[in-house]
């Protein structure tokens, strides 16, 4: 028999061994009888009137099955995709919510747009048929800037959305920052660009639709970050399908990011399709498709004011930020720029008052939506930006000035002007920590070693929290949602002990299989290897919200392990029954039942065993069985910190940025698995160091074309970019999730951009430069130093 | 992928003689450039023949010049003894080419013939005055390269092998396009007993030599003999990586490392 691996362990990951053998089972793995292949036909062009799609030479084309265009969609009466945020400006003003069809209806908005489905035989056959059909547009100029979407006279993408603003947001005490800035003995101001980005999970997006006529029943496989929303969003809202004809199944995913936590028209398309052709469908995306349909992610222009007295204390903080949306509304895209924004912009600082105002723009791009860290890498980098442009400024320590203003451990609970109370927190700690790992101490002999091979060393810090574990949903429903975000979990007691799990989000990379599994070993006692986790099916899986926002551990995990004190509970009043003991001399450890102060106990087994098999059971006041379901709502965020320093070298004869040491101190709260834990944040950092110096996803303004479409020119970053990064925890523990946890998933990229940015600027500050936008590019960088005009260090 | 024709000929007159009579066909060699537009549609040839099993266009010789078959893989130049003993720059310029999967594959003559603007062979083909063996003639580095994916290559003509003469030294330095790693800027130098080759890759529509750094190293052959000269801008690509300016400052710094690198 195995052995219990309880919380704190680093057990390897249960999914790995299908997963490195070759054995996961991916949406495109799936075959179904007589199934048909569908592929998406998009508009080219970013911006135009949709005047005609004649089929006819497609419907004559070898093995076609169907060609379905926005018109058939009109006819079959079907909703629109829906946004799963309202958010209101500041007079209470809804947003404006132009509708999404799933299918083109008289316009294209952005390079990617859906305006048919060719199903036939084959994908080489649906593919040639796709380039039969003679579609009529008529080309419009395209928008695809922020700043150049709200000008005056730029092409509008919807006739009642005046200047392409969906809402005009704000947050904060207005009247309190001015009060604030007149009295400052000094203002810092940024002007910066919030990189747009490209999520590229490893598996592109696919789906498989099958209708059962018999039952009446849809099966839709889908690559979801959580399959029960898109039952809701899609069966509920576009489709009219009654929650129970409706089965989604998200199997094994590889990766998402966010990139696959919305629900897409691809979905409702294919599922509508299925039952009109009588017959399962298949499409798989290609990496190009991905490029152009993919929700993108940040997107900003933002102008930034910190006001300070004048021994460097943060005084007020006031953010104007124009956020992009692309073509339409995505189920999160609104509520990223501005609730999951304007909240965290009081960092880790006391900052008396703060005021946000964000434009939310339309325009002819790819919708942008939540991509890992989701508004707060965003937040994170401009508060992170300005701290570090206010300490040069005033000729303070970039350190002493984060000690001046930072919250003290003491001062925790702590209420910011930004609706949000963090609960716990040490930043002090993560800083100190942080300091020490990275040895700064001799970054001066370091830098003067670089110096003599020509090269300009610098250092970045980045003393971050976020807000995760998303989300209470009384509070989420005040700022707008339109759905709740607790979570769910069964814990399923087999007669024999092995447990099985049935739990709400979906792993697609983070470990939760394993994660979990410690979960239910610590609590119940029972080896690892005996515990299974089901997620990604609503048709075994009671409910759930998915997995988004670092919240499958704080929410999912909460939900599991509050079932499991449900099961404890159970046992111990069969144990009492069978020990013949009142309940309350019960106790439970180690996988024991026993009776306080005795030697007399049951075994877990032998209290399932019993539960099954009720001959001696106190079945007038218990029902057989074991198995508990709880659902956890969480009454706050959790707040996960810490502190980033990233130490760059620069060639200033190429512009090249290589990192050369990175260290993160973060405060994730309770440690299940501190193996995951450190693979979470090594893929996080490399996310953000990938926003930082690489990933730019550059429209071309007017045609509205993806100039970075394809691997060739949107730079992922490598393995050969990076340095072993030294990552540790200083966790200081929520107070009200059940077991102490914070979560884990997006701190990496949302202290990491500021962190390597402010390296870059610390590098070059010498020559002046007070800003570096992202990516930091070879030809950004010389750019710099050029207009810089200083003489480049001679080799 | 549209349907096409396989052939495989086993004789390099059958294999031009396909070429010729089938309309609308294409050679292929290692795939790595050729598959991808198959495959997105860009080119829909109603054939392939497939060059892997004609006679001798395998295999690097030795002599006065170095002789590499067309087929031989990047990886197969990367590794040879010989050329990493005579020409070394040549093998290191092959070991930067693409990723291990690319190099395996991907073949010397397939990159000539497909002379793509920002890739390394061209460069040291360039560089190093090369000749090229086709089926039908030899033809000079220097009259072949003719800009954006132009080669002097006929119809129904077959690259067969690639001879480079021996250069006293010789560097190749790259700097790499991010995404793609192919060259943003790749720069060749050959020094021979009568002169200087200087051959310029990924910086405009296609190779190209620069006879003024040419002049002032083969004066002195040291990165100080060129570093105040600058290229024109005029005709460098601009693109979303780097602007024509950036390109032509990196000309400059690579060639120099390239003379570094030719110094040891
Ligand atoms: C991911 C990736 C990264 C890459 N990175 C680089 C890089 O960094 N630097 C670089 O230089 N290249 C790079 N390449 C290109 C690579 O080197 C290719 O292998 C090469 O350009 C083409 O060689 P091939 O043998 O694959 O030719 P194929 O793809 O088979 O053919 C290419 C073209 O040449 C023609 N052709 C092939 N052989 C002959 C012949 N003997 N005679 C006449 N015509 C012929 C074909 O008809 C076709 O038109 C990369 C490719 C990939 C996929």
């Amino acid at each position: 028999m195995g052995n219990v691996i309880g919380i704190g362990a680093a057990p390897k990951r249960k999914e790995d061994q299908r997963f490195l053998t070759g054995r996961g089972n991916y949406v495109s793995d799936i075959k179904r009888p007589g199934m048909a292949a569908g592929v998406f036909v998009r508009s080219p062009h970013g911006h135009a009137i949709l005047r005609d799609i004649d089929k006819s030479a497609a419907l004559g084309a070898p093995g076609i099955v169907a060609v379905l265009t926005g018109d058939d969609v009109a006819a079959d009466g079907l909703g629109s995709l829906p946004c799963g945020w309202g958010i209101t400006d500041a007079k209470g003003v809804p947003m404006k919510e132009p509708p999404f069809p799933m299918l083109a209806q008289g316009k294209v908005r952005f390079v990617g747009d859906m305006v048919a489905f060719v199903v036939a035989e084959t994908v080489e056959q649906a593919n040639s048929a796709a380039e039969l059909l003679a579609i009529d547009y008529e080309v419009l100029p395209s928008v695809v800037g922020v700043l150049d979407a709200v000008h005056p006279g730029a092409p509008q993408l919807f006739d009642d959305v005046p200047n392409n603003v969906c809402c005009d947001w704000e947050l904060g005490d207005k009247g309190a920052v001015e009060t604030a800035f007149r009295k400052a003995a000094h203002v810092a101001k940024l002007s910066l660009v919030n990189n747009r980005l490209i999520g590229n999970p490893m598996e592109p997006r696919a789906a498989i639709a099958e209708y059962e006529p018999g039952t009446d029943r849809y099966t839709l496989w889908s690559t979801s970050q959580f399959p029960h929303v898109v039952r809701f969003l899609m069966g509920a809202l576009v489709l009219k399908i009654p929650q129970h004809k409706l089965r989604v199944v998200a199997p094994d995913v590889g990766g998402g990011f966010g990139v696959k936590q919305f629900h897409y028209g691809e979905e409702a398309v294919i599922t509508w399709a299925a039952r009109r052709v009588m017959r399962p469908i298949k499409w798989v995306a290609s990496r190009s498709e991905g490029y152009v349909s993919d929700r993108h992610g940040r997107d900003h222009v933002t102008e930034a004011e910190l006001a300070l007295d004048e021994t460097g204390k943060f005084l007020a903080f006031r953010v104007k930020t124009l956020a992009n949306m692309g073509g339409y509304l995505s189920t999160f895209g609104p509520n990223i720029p501005t609730n999951l924004y304007g909240p965290l912009l009081s960092g880790v600082y006391t900052m008396p008052a703060i005021y946000c105002n964000v434009k939310v723009v339309f325009t002819n791009t790819v919708p942008v939506d939540a991509y890992r860290g989701a508004g707060r890498p965003e937040a994170t980098f401009v508060l992170e930006r300005i701290v570090d442009v206010a300490a040069a400024e005033m000729g303070i320590d970039r350190v002493e000035i984060r000690r001046r203003n930072m919250i003290p451990k003491e001062a925790y609970p702590y209420q910011t002007p930004v609706l949000v109370q963090y609960d716990s927190g040490d930043p002090m700690g993560c800083l100190d920590g942080a300091l020490v790992a990275a040895d700064v101490k001799n970054f001066g002999a370091r830098k003067a070693a670089s110096q003599r091979k020509g090269k300009f060393r610098g250092l970045g810090y980045s003393t971050y929290v976020e807000a995760c574990g998303l989300a209470p949903s009384r509070f989420a429903g005040r700022l707008g949602a339109r759905g709740g975000l607790y979570e769910s979990a069964t814990v399923r007691v087999h007669p024999t002990g092995q447990v099985t799990v049935m739990i709400g989000t979906h792993n697609h990379g983070q470990g939760h299989e394993t994660t979990f599994a410690q979960i239910v070993s610590d609590k119940l006692g029972v080896p690892f290897e005996n515990v299974d986790i089901v997620f990604g099916d609503t048709d075994r899986v009671q409910f759930g919200m998915g997995t988004y926002g670092s919240r499958s551990l704080v929410v999912g995990g909460a939900a599991l392990s509050k079932a499991a004190d449900k099961v404890i509970v159970k046992g111990k009043k069969i144990a009492a029954h069978l020990l013949e003991a009142a309940e309350v001399d019960i106790q439970f450890e180690a996988g024991k039942f026993s009776v306080a102060g005795t030697d007399r106990t049951k075994t877990f087994e032998e209290i399932a065993g019993a539960a099954y098999v009720p001959h001696d059971y106190p079945l007038e006041v218990l029902e057989p069985g074991l198995e508990e379901q709880a659902y956890y709502d969480p009454v706050n965020f959790t707040y996960p910190g810490g502190c980033h320093i990233a130490e760059v070298e620069v060639d200033p004869e190429t512009g090249t940025v290589t990192l050369v040491n990175y260290t993160a101190v973060d405060d994730v709260g309770t440690v299940i698995n501190p193996m995951i834990v450190e693979g979470q944040l090594h893929g996080g950092i490399v996310q953000g160091v990938g926003q930082a110096l690489y990933e730019n996803a550059v429209y071309d303004d007017g045609s509205g074309q993806l100039l970075s479409g394809s691997l060739m020119d949107y730079c992922m970053p490598r393995a050969d970019h990076l340095p072993m990064m030294k990552v540790a925890t200083h966790s200081t523990l929520c107070t009200h999730t059940p077991m102490g946890v914070k979560g884990c998933g997006e701190v990496g990229t949302i202290g990491s951009p500021a962190a390597v940015i402010n390296a870059v600027v610390d590098a070059l500050s010498h020559l002046g430069v007070t800003h570096v936008d992202m990516p930091a590019t070879p030809n950004r960088i010389w750019r710099l130093l050029q207009n810089a005009s200083l003489p480049v260090a001679a080799e | 992928m549209k349907p096409f024709a396989y052939h495989q000929p086993d004789q390099i007159p059958d294999a031009a003689k396909l070429l010729t009579s089938i309309e609308d066909s294409k050679l292929v060699a290692g795939g790595m450039t050729l598959i991808p537009t198959l495959k997105q549609r860009l080119a829909n040839p109603a054939a392939l023949i497939d060059l892997s099993k004609l006679p001798g266009l395998k295999g690097i010789s030795d002599g006065a010049a170095i002789t590499i078959g067309a087929m031989t893989p990047h990886a197969e130049v990367a590794a040879s003894k010989l050329v990493q003993a005579k020409i070394p720059a040549l093998a290191a310029l092959a070991s930067m080419i693409g990723d291990p999967a690319v190099r395996s594959r991907g073949t010397i003559g397939g990159s000539v013939a497909n002379n793509d603007p920002a890739a390394d062979y061209p460069a040291g083909v360039l560089g190093l005055g090369a000749t090229i063996v086709t089926s039908a003639r030899e033809i000079l580095a220097d009259k072949f390269f003719l800009g954006l994916f132009e080669t002097a290559l006929q119809s129904g003509e077959i690259i067969t092998a690639i001879r480079f003469p021996l250069p006293l030294k010789a560097g190749y330095a790259k700097f790499k396009a991010p995404a793609s790693r192919y060259a943003l800027v790749g720069v060749f130098v050959a020094k021979f007993a009568d002169g200087v080759r200087v051959a310029v890759t990924g910086a405009g529509p296609g190779v190209f030599r620069v006879p003024p750094m040419e002049q002032a190293l083969s004066q002195n052959f040291d990165p100080s003999a060129i570093a105040a000269i600058k290229i024109d801008t005029d005709g460098l690509t601009s693109d979303i990586h780097a602007e024509a300016d950036y390109r032509a400052h990196l000309v400059t710094v690579m060639a120099k490392r390239a003379v570094d690198a030719a110094l040891g």
